[in-house]
């Protein structure tokens, strides 16, 4: 099982974990002030593990998969915190080793795989282009590398493909590519940002499977960014709940969707529509998410919550609850458990 | 691609058809006399008459513009009856001021006008695209702001400024450089390709200084716009060195409307540097094109306007051509 324990700043490396991030944060200077997209995330990954981080838009997946990519480094975003990766801390490693890792230790796929993809090079020469930066390889065994990660996606005729373009391939076949492209080179882990968001229904199931199929077979770790709880119950183990560029609930799979902690994944849960609910409405949570720009004192779901006003004193709007964790489960909340659990019963 | 070529060059042919016909139209629209200026000073009607004869200005107007066309296609005969000389193909009508076949004179000009269109080109695209390339790199930066106040400067200042600056400062004052001669019309030619370089090097800048103003500005753009692309993302992602994530992804993609740029301004270019010319009395298309159409000389108007919109023309199917080259998605099937 994964561990998602948030580790005291004492127990630094010796943890020995595969991945393992400690208050990870995101500011970016802008002429407005300083935007907090990501702050203070804690969780860590073992190999062959899959890791779900959910969340709606401008939560902060996106950019905490950036950060661990060091794709932020050279921009003006201030990263702060670690992001041990066997060991090595991702955040304040060079560019020039980060280089390293990036493709041939940690593999990257994006959401819309047309735009990813390159539209003046053909399909093959970009998986081809994977894997001559970190192998020392002939063109021609590169080409022989990307025809065989092509089939093993499963995309038929490989060899034929090799000379397309990515225009020439359809949504499902494209995100294929992504696929062959992220991990022709083998990965340890695999950051997937909401890998079938623009793909048709039918197609997602493959791809999801496939990319199980595939870290499986490598024994990888995968973070699977997504807005979908559906996707997540299907090939997560563990879940990280963001809100507001913090976590607000974390742990196994199982207890995030039946021993929900915290009022937001109540939330989003609750608007997820289900095929034999009566309900003709969904079920939205009310209001918007806090600028990032100027995050609320207290907690910083407190004023779209249901419940703040259960916890007593206005204990919500004065002070930001720390992240509490009971046997790998983690929640962000005021409220204790007991009183969870009659609001879970009671909706 | 046989039909493309096809599809281009009927294209071509009807526009040139067009272009000719308005230019002739206007002609005979304007104050110009062409017959009472070759007739000289002491001009009698008599004499004006023969000299409208000769010049087959008698016929009707359509019958004039009809037979001018002949001459594209065919020989024909010019002149007053019985002093008749052949024009050979491909005619364009001799000069109504010199009586010199107007293709000895395109011939002669051309050289002029390539010499100072090639280099100004080359130094415009290397300066333009390269200063505006680094200022997307380096964005926001004092660099980026230098680059682009310079190019607001650059873009404002006309050539008749740029030119006789240049001339007044290099030339007359520190003697740096010749003043242009027109001895030299080629690289090749007897003084080699270095005086070449000298002779032409200050309408070069000229051009430069107001050319590349907008090349940096479009680069600049582009480049800034590409390198957020999704796709500089993934090569980033793939652990890709900066240089072949800034060269080979985004260069690639983010260079295609400064071809278009680049062949709209060759065509231009090519049909004369009207102003450049006048200021470095360079005898090229331009300058040419400027006198005959003061002196009522049609002919040499007619072929140089007609030379100008061919250059245009084929310059846009280069860039056509060239977009396919460069991004698949618009290849022919």
């Amino acid at each position: 099982m994964t561990q998602l324990q948030p580790s005291s700043p004492a127990s630094a490396n010796e943890t020995g974990a595969f991945l393992e991030v400690r208050n990870l944060s995101v500011k970016f200077p802008t002429d407005d002030g300083l935007v907090s997209a990501v702050n203070g995330m804690d969780f860590s990954l073992e190999r062959g593990q899959t890791l779900g981080i959910v969340g709606e838009s401008g939560s902060g997946k996106s950019v905490t998969s950036q950060a661990l990519m060091g794709l932020l480094k050279g921009t003006s975003a201030q990263v702060t915190g670690q992001a041990l990766f066997q060991g090595k801390d991702l955040v304040t490693l060079p560019e020039s080793r980060m280089r390293q890792l990036r493709g041939r230790n940690i593999g990257m796929i994006f959401q819309d795989p047309l735009s990813a993809l390159h539209p003046f090079f053909t399909v093959g020469e970009q998986i081809a282009e994977a894997y001559l930066v970190h192998n020392t390889a002939s063109k021609k065994q590169a080409r022989a590398a990307a025809v065989d990660m092509l089939g093993r996606v499963g995309i038929p005729s490989p060899e034929q493909r090799y000379d397309e373009y990515p225009h020439h391939f359809s949504g499902g076949m494209r995100q294929r590519a992504m696929i062959a492209m992220a991990l022709i080179c083998e990965p340890e882990l695999l950051i997937a940002d909401e890998p079938t968001t623009a793909l048709d229904v039918t197609v997602q199931a493959q791809i999801l499977d496939l990319m199980s199929e595939l870290q499986q077979e490598t024994n990888s770790a995968l973070i699977l960014i997504t807005h979908d709880l559906g996707v997540v119950a299907e090939v997560c183990d563990s879940v990280l709940v963001m809100y507001g560029g913090q976590c607000v609930e974390s742990g196994p799979v199982d207890e995030i969707f039946y021993d929900t902690q915290h009022p937001y994944t109540l939330g989003l849960l609750k608007s997820m529509p289900t095929l034999n609910s009566s309900a003709r409405r969904l079920n939205p949570i009310p209001g918007q998410p806090p600028s990032l720009l100027d995050l609320p004192k207290g907690c910083i779901f407190s004023a779209r919550c249901d419940y703040a006003a259960l916890a007593g004193d206005g204990v919500c709007a004065s002070t930001r609850p720390g992240l509490v964790v009971e046997g790998g489960h983690g929640t962000r909340c005021h409220l204790d458990r007991r009183q969870i659990l009659t609001l879970r019963n009671t909706r | 691609m046989t039909r493309f070529i096809f599809r281009r060059a009927g294209s071509l042919i009807l526009l040139l058809v067009t272009v000719s016909f308005i230019t002739f139209t206007l002609f005979q629209l304007g104050p110009a006399d062409p017959a009472s200026a070759a007739c000289g000073q002491e001009c009698t009607p008599e004499r004006i008459t023969e000299a409208r004869v000769a010049l087959g200005m008698d016929h009707p107007f359509l019958i004039q513009y009809l037979d001018y066309m002949r001459g594209l296609v065919s020989p024909r005969m010019i002149g007053a009856p019985g002093a008749e000389s052949i024009c050979q193909w491909p005619c364009l009508g001799k000069s109504f001021q010199t009586n010199e076949n107007v293709s000895d004179i395109i011939a002669r000009s051309l050289p002029y006008t390539l010499s100072i269109a090639v280099g100004a080109l080359v130094l415009w695209t290397i300066s333009g695209v390269g200063l505006g390339l680094l200022a997307a790199l380096r964005k926001g930066s004092a660099t980026d702001k230098f680059i682009v106040g310079a190019a607001s400067v650059g873009v404002s200042l006309p050539i008749p400024v740029t030119g006789l600056f240049l001339l007044l400062v290099f030339v007359n004052q520190l003697h740096l450089l010749p003043f242009t001669t027109n001895e030299i019309n080629g690289a090749f030619g007897p003084h080699g390709p270095w005086a070449w370089v000298l002779n032409y090097f200050l309408p070069w800048v000229a051009l430069a200084v107001l050319f590349s103003a907008a090349y940096i500005r479009v680069t600049r753009t582009n480049m800034i716009e590409t390198f957020s692309e999704d796709f500089i993302r993934t090569a980033r992602a793939k652990g890709l060195a900066p240089r072949i994530v800034t060269f080979k992804h985004g260069v690639r993609a983010g260079i295609t409307p400064v071809v278009t740029m680049l062949g709209m301004d060759i065509g231009l270019l090519l049909g004369g540097a009207v102003l450049t010319e006048q200021i470095f009395s360079v005898p090229g298309l331009g300058f040419t094109a400027v006198r005959a159409a003061i002196s009522g000389d049609l002919p040499v108007t007619m072929a140089i306007t007609m030379l100008a919109a061919f250059f245009v023309i084929v310059a846009n199917v280069a860039v056509d051509l060239a977009y396919a080259a460069i991004d698949p998605r618009v290849r022919l099937q």
